[in-house]
């Protein structure tokens, strides 16, 4: 009974927790829409969303929260610094091909996001079939580091959670 | 607690300050559009966060009741900020880049945006947008 109401559990969660910080004050009656709502919003998005990613490992998706947060105040510093400081004929930008150990679509998306939020770094392209990513760096002397660092640091993790 | 409650708020307005000012400046300062495109998406989300840590911490200290709809906005902000990006890096692309001038895809044969499934580009089916117009190193 609960698994047929609810078949998608973080999901049912998530839109519980976002609909009370948006309602911002406490009450029953928010609670109870809440879970409605929750009820219906994964029923009635099934159709448009087969083969739902199984999280494999929820409890590591808070921490690999916080490391991106993390990351994005130190990317945050590196990038102000490369713009007030680095005249541009030093700076070094180049495009870098990530191939992927992902499969996917969710990881693969939520791994693009990361890299165009951390340091000097935007996701532009998938390639045709997703196996890798395009990326362009603001300022990377050595490319082979920066694929290695989001490989080993981002794309492991959510291998872990993921897959 | 007064006092504190002000440093902290505050601090967090001078910081978002200085990150948004630092965005704002790297979209005049760097050299072409893709480089460009780092400044305010970087800089910029330490700027508005920290506005958004501001308003959290004022409500906190001063406020009737704690506010959580700096939270949202920061979520709905990461949820959002990638996906623009990557559309102005994609237009940006198909008007300043060639696509021999990318790297290789390694096992697939091209960028899902040049591919087959996007011949039908319709900014690359513009004529008017000629070879010379392809210049992007300034």
């Amino acid at each position: 009974m609960i698994r047929r109401l609810f078949p998608h559990p973080y999901l049912s969660a998530v839109l519980v927790l976002v609909w009370m910080l948006l309602v911002n004050r406490f009450a029953w009656g928010s609670l109870v829409f809440a879970v409605l709502l929750s009820i219906a919003i994964p029923a009635l998005t099934a159709p448009y969303w087969p083969d739902r990613a199984r999280l494999r490992n929820p409890v590591k998706i808070a921490a690999y929260m916080l490391l991106v947060l993390m990351d994005i105040v130190i990317a945050n510093v590196q990038v102000a610094m490369i713009v007030l400081f680095k005249p541009n004929r030093k700076l070094q930008p180049a495009w870098i091909t990530i191939p992927l150990d992902l499969h996917s679509p969710e990881a693969i998306t939520v791994l693009a996001g990361t890299i165009t939020l951390t340091p000097g770094t935007v996701s532009s392209d998938l390639s045709q079939d997703g196996h890798a990513l395009l990326v362009h760096c603001l300022h990377a002397p050595d490319p082979e580091s920066v694929i290695l660092d989001i490989k080993n640091r981002y794309e492991a993790r959510l291998k872990e959670i993921f897959e | 607690m007064e006092l504190l409650g002000e440093i902290i708020v505050a601090a967090m307005l001078v910081i978002s300050g200085i990150f948004g000012f630092v965005g704002s400046y790297g979209l005049v300062k760097l050299p072409d559009q893709m480089t460009r495109l780092h400044a305010p998406t970087k800089a910029a989300t330490l700027g508005v966060g920290g506005v958004l840590l501001a308003s959290l911490a004022w409500f906190f200290f001063f406020g009737d009741h704690p506010s959580w709809h700096e939270l949202m906005i920061t979520l709905f902000l990461f949820l959002t900020a990638p996906i623009t990006g990557l559309m102005i890096a994609k237009t940006n692309m198909h008007l300043t880049w060639n696509p021999e001038e990318l790297p290789d895809p390694g096992e697939d044969r091209n960028w899902a945006t040049f591919g087959d499934s996007a011949d039908s580009s319709l900014m690359d089916a513009d004529p008017e947008i000629g070879q010379d117009e392809r210049e992007h190193r300034e």
